[in-house]
């Protein structure tokens, strides 16, 4: 006989209760980053629009730089760490596989035994988690969900690549997803373009060092001139179509905030999909670089402590990267 | 129908304008992007794709490069457009 299963009992809708960054001690400077390339603070300036990042140090560890975040994020929400139901960490540069770094995070962090995993979702980790959180708030299976993007994308630097030693910083963005009884979160537009795996990548796999045929350690590169078209023009119509989503047009934003990749492309993807004036641009960038799956907490902390955006406010959030993947919604800034 | 050569001169000075702010009339056809109109790579790529739209062609990634001048972008265009 086919018995009938009781449901989990979710959320009417689910909201980002609170956000919280963590971004490292040392700032470093493109003079800092000229000392292996041949060229120039101009040009970083002018190719970017970055002028300093934060690079980790040894203590700086990625569960470290998680806690850290976590830690504001779960009191920026008002909640206690046991009320946490899962932890969905996003990250490319966790060096151990296997256990997650969110089962260590979880446990420090006294979340009792909360369910805990990472994700690998690179530039758009953020997007992806959150629509997980989203879904596991409403269904039922966690009342509250704590969501991070972590990097230390400088471990993953080739500091003699001209074009991409300048462009990447570490740091860690989190969020606390839970009920809610108004809709906060919108409808993600998301997916992935394997056929464009090349366009963004580690120069090369793990496995390789079994075979002791490489001596380098691996670092990411990328075909600048292809993600910017990608970034700029296809990721202007996703984020388009999120608004669409929701039910919104550009006249009823507050926040912009894209994934922190490069000012080049926010400001051409402002200009591609016209946005009005009102609306307050993240560009968070200049001075953290491209921390990947955590740029987007990242800058939406900033916004919020700065003021230059307020609890309340509507926000177009837009992740893309290696993949390539991308995810796009609105969210109520908490 | 296609656009003539000069048309296409012209549309490219005024796309050259609108993202890198030089004066239409320095766009001429012997002038390179990169050295003599400060088009760096990545307005190219705006270049391109206002090429794109205005013209009815497509130019991918891997000819993108092969464009030095402006006298390679009008051939191509008026080569590939429809």
């Amino acid at each position: 006989m086919t018995a009938k299963i009781r449901p989990a009992k979710g959320a009417p809708y689910a909201r980002i209760l609170g956000v919280g960054g963590y971004r490292p001690t040392r700032v470093v400077p493109n003079e800092e980053i000229l000392k292996h390339i041949d060229s120039s603070d101009e040009w970083i300036r002018s190719r970017s629009g970055i002028t300093t990042r934060h690079w980790a140090g040894p203590e700086e560890t990625v569960a470290e730089m998680t806690l850290a975040a976590a830690g504001k994020a779960i009191a920026d929400a008002g909640i206690t760490p046991e009320q946490i139901g899962a932890v969905v960490i996003s990250t490319v540069s966790h060096f151990k596989q296997t256990p997650s770094i969110a089962t260590e995070v979880a446990h420090r962090l006294g979340t009792g035994k909360a369910a805990a995993f990472d994700i690998s979702a690179a530039c758009a980790g953020f997007g992806y988690g959150l629509t997980i959180a989203k879904g596991l708030v409403v269904e039922g299976s966690a009342q509250y969900v704590l969501v991070v993007g972590v990097e230390r994308l400088s471990d993953l630097t080739d500091l003699t690549d001209r074009t991409t030693a300048f462009l990447f910083g570490d740091g860690a963005g989190a969020v606390v997803v839970g009920p809610s009884e108004e809709p906060a979160i919108g409808p993600t537009v998301w997916g992935s373009e394997g056929d464009k795996a090349d366009v963004i990548s580690q120069t090369v796999p793990w496995d390789d060092y079994r075979e002791g045929e490489v001596e380098k350690f691996p670092a990411l590169r990328q075909e600048g001139q292809t993600v910017f078209r990608w970034a700029v023009f296809e990721m202007a119509k996703v984020a388009q179509q999120a608004l669409e989503a929701a039910g919104l047009t550009s006249d009823d934003l507050d926040v912009f905030i894209p994934h922190q990749a490069n000012m080049r492309i926010i400001d051409s993807m402002v200009k591609t999909l016209k946005l009005p004036e009102h609306v307050t641009v993240a560009r968070d960038v200049e001075t953290t670089g491209n921390t990947s799956a955590a740029s987007i907490p990242l800058a939406m902390e900033r916004l919020l402590a700065t003021g230059q955006a307020k609890s309340g406010d509507t926000a177009l959030v837009i992740g893309f990267g290696a993949g390539l993947v991308y995810a796009a919604t609105v969210v109520t800034l908490p | 129908m296609a656009a003539t050569k000069e048309e296409i001169v012209e549309g490219l000075a005024e796309i050259v304008n609108e993202i890198a702010g030089i004066p239409t009339e320095d766009v001429q056809l012997d002038k390179s992007f990169t050295d003599d109109l400060d088009v760096d790579s990545l307005s190219m790529v705006e270049v391109v794709v206002a090429a794109e739209e205005r013209f009815g062609v497509k130019i991918p990634d891997d000819d993108v490069k092969n464009l030095k001048t402006v006298g390679d972008a009008v051939d191509y265009i008026l080569n590939h457009q429809d």
